[in-house]
């Protein structure tokens, strides 16, 4: 176990420098100046050369990477060209928006997707079944940002059930929780169906084996045999699966966030896209990006940790 | 005696229409309705200039007006007819949708079968350069994108790529591992065929048909990345009509009207659940070992 937590660190560790060259190599990548690109047709030809010297623009392009890690490594992701505060900074206090964004959103389809999972597995073939697998089909091909424009269109436009707007007072817990159900929501639906999905396979499977038949024959109620017997085993998968895609839902978080503006990692980005803030653009991005790889490991580890076979895999 | 087991073979199949992939399908209800909302999908994308209205035409007297015979699903801020703009948003969804598909297609099955098949260095390469396109957020990889290069359909298209092109190679990789060391893979070899004909004429064909399936799959997919883009204002220019950009402008107007957000988001689901719907189906029916779930 120890080897391969190991090894696995130290992959995450290269794929998330690769990932870091990749998006500081596009940089190179755009034809013509990129000062002039980045900054827009209204910048004067001084603070292109401003901006040239304060990216190292100037330098060949090996000396621009490698100086550019040794920041990264340091902490040091740039200055915000707006507020001249620490990107790390600005980016850090917008987090804990998104994560509790993408925490609801795996609470509540968890709570809904796991029992429907479980259903569908007991009554295998019934009706039941069939409609669940239909909704939860549906439930995954819907993009979030339709579900958040929709949403926003019927529950709060409409209806006026839920506000429109913002992230709710900072010390009213319960106003929070009032701004949240929405955008969790828009991110969290598809997860229903993705889930359920899961869960139903994974019972199917563990329903026919040995100690599940032993269970029968000792004539425990059927509850008992699903719930405690079976789901605990059935389980394991998905909460892999829930590790990997914590970046798909960071992906539905930047639309959620921006259709209820709600303050967050993917707000921030796309208001800095359009101000033309770039070093907050690739700040964000590689927090984010690193997030991820660190769920991705995380997940990896837990599926090691409890199935050995995939200790072997590396 | 190998045509008398043919013949057995395809009489326990049964054959005429029922029997054959289409039968099959229709006669799965989610399978039928699949094929009913792409085929509305597709019939809208032809129809797109048979609506008497120019898609892009500005009437200023016509705004926010409601659904009716007139305008099937009312009109915008600017006047324009949104049940035309839906069906010309069609053509840029499936347009998008093909020529990146089949980018990613031909691209995954080059790379993974390099990987597949070549050195042991160039594989691990390989793989941790599709590992680490892998490891950023879809959204995420458009935004940073699209600030440099700026938001164009091109743009799109280099997203979709990015985003699909190295699980296809994953896959295309692994089929070839397990197919180079197959029977008839290793006696072309001792044969003295060269490496590129055993790729092109022995592996290539037994790769095309779990790849076609996974793609058809990942159409929704495209889709969605289509549309969310254009939503975010990275993708197609205004005033080319994409569901995106029409949603968009629902939701910026969505005080004064709904009807540009139905008309933006309705054709999204419709042809996210149709294609969905489908390629369920047809994974079922045609390769049931792809099914992850199963």
């Amino acid at each position: 176990m120890l080897t391969y937590t190991l090894k696995r660190a130290g992959l995450a560790v290269i794929i998330t420098a690769i990932s870091l060259m990749l998006l500081i190599s596009m940089i190179q990548l755009i034809p013509g100046d990129p000062a002039a690109v980045l900054l827009g047709p209204l910048a004067s030809p001084e603070m292109r050369e401003m901006f040239r010297q304060q990216m190292g623009l100037d330098q060949p392009a090996v000396i621009q990477i490698v100086r550019f890690f040794g920041r990264v490594l340091t902490g040091d992701l740039g200055t915000d060209v707006l507020t001249n505060r620490s990107v790390l900074v600005t980016v850090m206090e917008q987090l804990p928006f998104t994560l509790a964004l993408v925490a609801a959103s795996i609470g509540w389809s968890a709570l809904l997707g796991i029992p429907l999972g479980c259903f569908a597995a007991i009554y295998r073939g019934s009706l039941a079944d069939r409609i669940v697998g239909i909704l939860s089909v549906s439930s995954i091909a819907l993009p979030a940002f339709v579900v958040a424009v929709y949403g926003l269109l019927l529950f709060s436009v409409r209806l006026g059930w839920f506000p429109t707007i913002g992230a709710g007072d900072s010390g009213a817990p319960l106003d929070q929780l009032h701004h949240l159900v929405l955008p969790s929501l828009a991110v969290g639906l598809g997860w229903v169906g993705y889930l359920a999905r899961m869960v139903r396979a994974s019972m199917l499977e563990v329903l026919t084996e040995n100690h599940i038949r032993m269970a029968r024959a000792f004539g425990l109620p059927e509850r008992t045999i699903t719930y405690r017997y079976a789901l605990k085993i059935a389980i394991i998968p998905t909460v892999v699966v829930l590790g990997m895609g914590v970046g798909n839902m960071i992906s539905s978080a930047v639309f959620a966030e921006i259709v209820f503006a709600r303050p967050g990692v993917g707000k921030l980005i796309f208001d800095a896209i359009s101000t033309r803030n770039y070093p907050v653009v690739m700040g964000a991005v590689m927090i984010t990006t690193g997030f991820y790889v660190l769920c991705t490991l995380a997940a990896d580890l837990i599926a090691a940790g409890l199935d050995p076979r995939v200790r072997s895999t590396l | 005696m190998s045509d008398q087991l043919f013949d057995s073979a395809r009489e326990a199949r049964g054959s005429g229409f029922r029997h054959s992939t289409l039968g099959r399908i229709i006669s799965d209800p989610m399978g039928l309705l699949g094929i009913t909302l792409v085929a509305l999908i597709l019939l809208g994308a032809l129809l797109a200039g048979f609506t008497g209205y120019n898609p892009a035409k500005l009437a200023m007297r016509d705004r926010f007006l409601d659904a009716s015979f007139a305008h099937l699903l009312g009109t915008d801020h600017l006047g324009r007819d949104l049940f035309t703009r839906a069906l010309y948003g069609a053509r840029i969804a499936l347009g998008v949708a093909f020529v990146a598909t089949g980018i990613s297609f031909i691209g995954g099955l080059v790379l993974g079968m390099i990987a597949g098949y070549g050195p042991r260095w160039l594989d691990s390469l390989l793989l941790l350069f599709f590992d680490s396109l892998r490891s950023f957020p879809t959204v995420m990889l458009a935004l940073a994108l699209v600030t440099l290069t700026g938001p164009s359909l091109a743009s799109v298209v280099l997203v979709v790529v990015l985003a699909t092109l190295p699980g296809y190679a994953r896959v295309v990789r692994a089929q070839t591992m397990s197919l180079k060391t197959a029977e008839f893979v290793l006696s072309a070899r001792v044969l003295g065929a060269r490496p590129w004909r055993i790729l092109a004429i022995h592996i290539l064909p037994n790769l095309i048909g779990p790849l076609v399936i996974l793609v058809s799959m990942d159409i929704p997919v495209v889709i969605t990345i289509e549309a969310g883009m254009s939503f975010l204002g990275l993708g197609v220019r205004p005033p080319t009509p994409s569901w995106g950009s029409i949603l968009n402008d629902g939701y910026a107007f969505i005080r004064e009207s709904s009807w540009p957000a139905i008309a933006g988001g309705l054709p999204i689901i419709i042809a996210t659940l149709g294609f969905t719907f489908l390629g369920e189906t047809l994974r079922d029916h045609l390769d049931p070992r792809l099914r992850k779930d199963a």
